[in-house]
């Protein structure tokens, strides 16, 4: 079975169709990037994936749970994390595990284990009753993806997770993605970096609500006969209609 | 006369019992027509040093000044000459387009018509939405509107906090163009960015991390000084040959740089670690000499830095 498997996805907004029938498969396990320019409809498009918004037509199905029937099915066995919304920076780094911990339906003797597993992987164990207002962005970042994989989800979206965190934190974000995608989740993934894109199994590139471009780094770079990813998306970006920027 | 001296500023945070170091003993030049670049990562302190030089905070230690105008004593002045946007949008949302450019000109006792050569390049790109209210454009109309504003007075210095920053390579790089042409009206940039690609776009720039400046120099100048052998290296399993070199006692580094790994080996031990990797099942390695980028560099200053 599919990951996230899309037919003709399609989201209009009154006259303006923001995602315009999309059709593609994710695997288990597989790193998937997904880009575009802004405003190319891949918010709206993640919206929907993530259980959090209703399609205007078309079909999909997010780790075997139909979209329009299975929402809240969706919703528990995926995680999310985005540069913007994380975790509470009021709360300890212990009680954000803990409230999210709640959330996802964990007993208390798991998230007992799994604040300690989180304290030692991730090197925090004299930290964990900081706020994490006071960590540094990228020990955030880490620590926000490791909690969006608390509950042990099949497929993780992480939006923008690395924008603005210093080169070395955002190769150590890296690993992380390839082990967890190692250990079997489906790793969903939105950048502006284009190097990241370089890491991912599979890239889809959206331009003015469709996909236009899918396949691996390499396919896509003899199909559009660029050196590197970047050429890629400035090739097909370019000729964006739409009036965004 | 420079256009902007930093000497020795410091600034520090407090917070519930602790205090955030946000600059610690930063000190350059920028000098008069310069597209000078701070480059580096959140929380690196770029946003503290644009607010100081922006007479908006005051340092704790260390002096400045702005156009000749120092930053405690001359701030009225250095408000007249300079042309701020800062990262987050900070315009009228409940404002037109026209409106938010025309407010900010009778601020500084101009119109949008005396200056409108300077701003016309951007401008035009939002004209016709000059009656939308500004809470309504999209992310890179409002950075566009945002920069037109900060320009309608003709500033003579101009700062910049992450306009980049959340923006897609086309849009970046139609931005450093702007950036360019207004350079030649003789105005003077200061930039931030976290995107190490753009410092290549700046005649010079700040490498800053942790509240320090790691180097300040022309970008060519930064990378020259790398000083030793970088090897772009390439397998069909990348992330098993990093694990595999990250190993390795001969390599100093391995980083992952899209499609490549960038290595450095210890000494003279390419030849060595190619064998081993023949040995360990990497059959297809493929190394090339390449010359450091500034994201090289960078990293490197940061692994020297950390005690």
């Amino acid at each position: 079975m599919k990951a996230i498997s899309v037919q003709s996805l399609t989201k209009r907004f009154g006259s303006f169709t923001a995602v315009d029938n999309i059709t593609f498969d994710v695997d288990q396990g597989e790193i998937f990037g997904f880009l575009g320019a802004n405003g190319a409809g891949k918010t709206t498009a993640m919206r929907m994936l993530c259980g959090l918004s209703f399609p205007t037509s078309g079909q999909a199905s997010v780790a075997g749970y139909d979209l329009y029937t299975g929402s809240e099915d969706i919703k528990k066995s995926i995680g999310y994390m985005s540069q913007r919304f994380s975790l509470y920076e009021d709360l300890t780094i212990k009680e954000n595990i803990r409230f999210y911990g709640g959330i996802y339906g964990l007993t208390n003797a798991q998230i007992k284990d799994e604040t300690q597993a989180l304290a030692t992987s991730l090197q925090l164990e004299d930290k964990m009753n900081s706020l994490v207002k006071s960590l540094p962005l990228g020990w955030k970042q880490k620590l926000s993806f490791s909690v969006a994989m608390l509950h042990s989800p099949r497929i993780v979206f992480l939006d923008e997770p690395t924008g603005g965190v210093d080169p070395i934190t955002r190769r150590d974000f890296w690993s992380m993605i390839y082990a967890a995608a190692d250990k079997g989740t489906t790793v969903f993934v939105t950048t502006h970096y284009m190097d990241e894109a370089e890491y991912c199994n599979r890239v889809s590139i959206m331009v003015d609500g469709r996909i236009d471009a899918l396949g691996s780094p390499t396919e896509l770079k003899d199909q559009f006969q660029s050196k590197d990813m970047e050429g890629v998306f400035l090739r097909l970006a370019r000729k964006a209609q739409r009036a965004e920027m | 006369m420079k256009a902007v001296t930093v000497k020795g500023i410091s600034k520090s945070y407090k917070q519930e019992k602790s205090s955030v170091q946000a600059l610690a003993d930063i000190s350059f030049e920028v000098d008069r027509g310069e597209l000078f670049g701070l480059i580096g990562p959140d929380g690196a302190g770029k946003t503290s040093l644009f607010r100081i030089l922006t007479t908006l905070i005051l340092a704790d230690k260390g002096t400045a000044s702005v156009d000749g105008h120092d930053v405690v004593e001359g701030y009225r002045e250095i408000r007249k000459h300079i042309g701020y946007m800062p990262g987050r949008f900070s315009l009228y949302q409940d404002l037109t387009v026209e409106e938010n450019l025309s407010f900010f000109a009778t601020l500084f006792n101009t119109s949008i018509q005396e200056n409108y050569a300077l701003v016309k390049d951007i401008y035009i790109q939002i004209e016709k939405f000059k009656t939308r209210k500004a809470g309504a454009l999209s992310g890179g109309m409002k950075q566009k509107l945002a920069l037109s504003c900060a320009l309608i007075h003709k500033p003579s210095v101009l700062f910049l906090d992450e306009p980049t920053t959340g923006v897609d390579t086309v849009s970046r790089k139609e931005f450093w163009d702007l950036l360019r042409n207004l350079q030649k009206q003789n105005i003077t940039i200061l930039v931030s960015t976290p995107y190490m690609d753009e410092a290549s776009l700046c005649d010079r720039v700040a490498l800053i991390q942790e509240g320090r400046i790691l180097d300040i120099d022309s970008p060519e100048g930064v990378t020259g000084k790398f000083g030793k052998p970088l090897w772009a290296v390439r397998a069909a399993d990348m992330y098993a040959l990093m694990r595999q070199l990250r190993k390795m006692s001969e390599v100093e580094s391995c980083f992952p740089f899209g499609q490549e790994h960038h290595v450095v080996f210890k000494g003279d031990d390419k030849a060595k670690v190619e064998v081993v990797l023949r040995a360990n099942g990497f059959s297809d390695v493929a190394f090339r000499r390449i010359a450091a980028t500034i994201e090289d560099s960078f990293m490197d200053l940061m692994t020297k830095e950390q005690p």
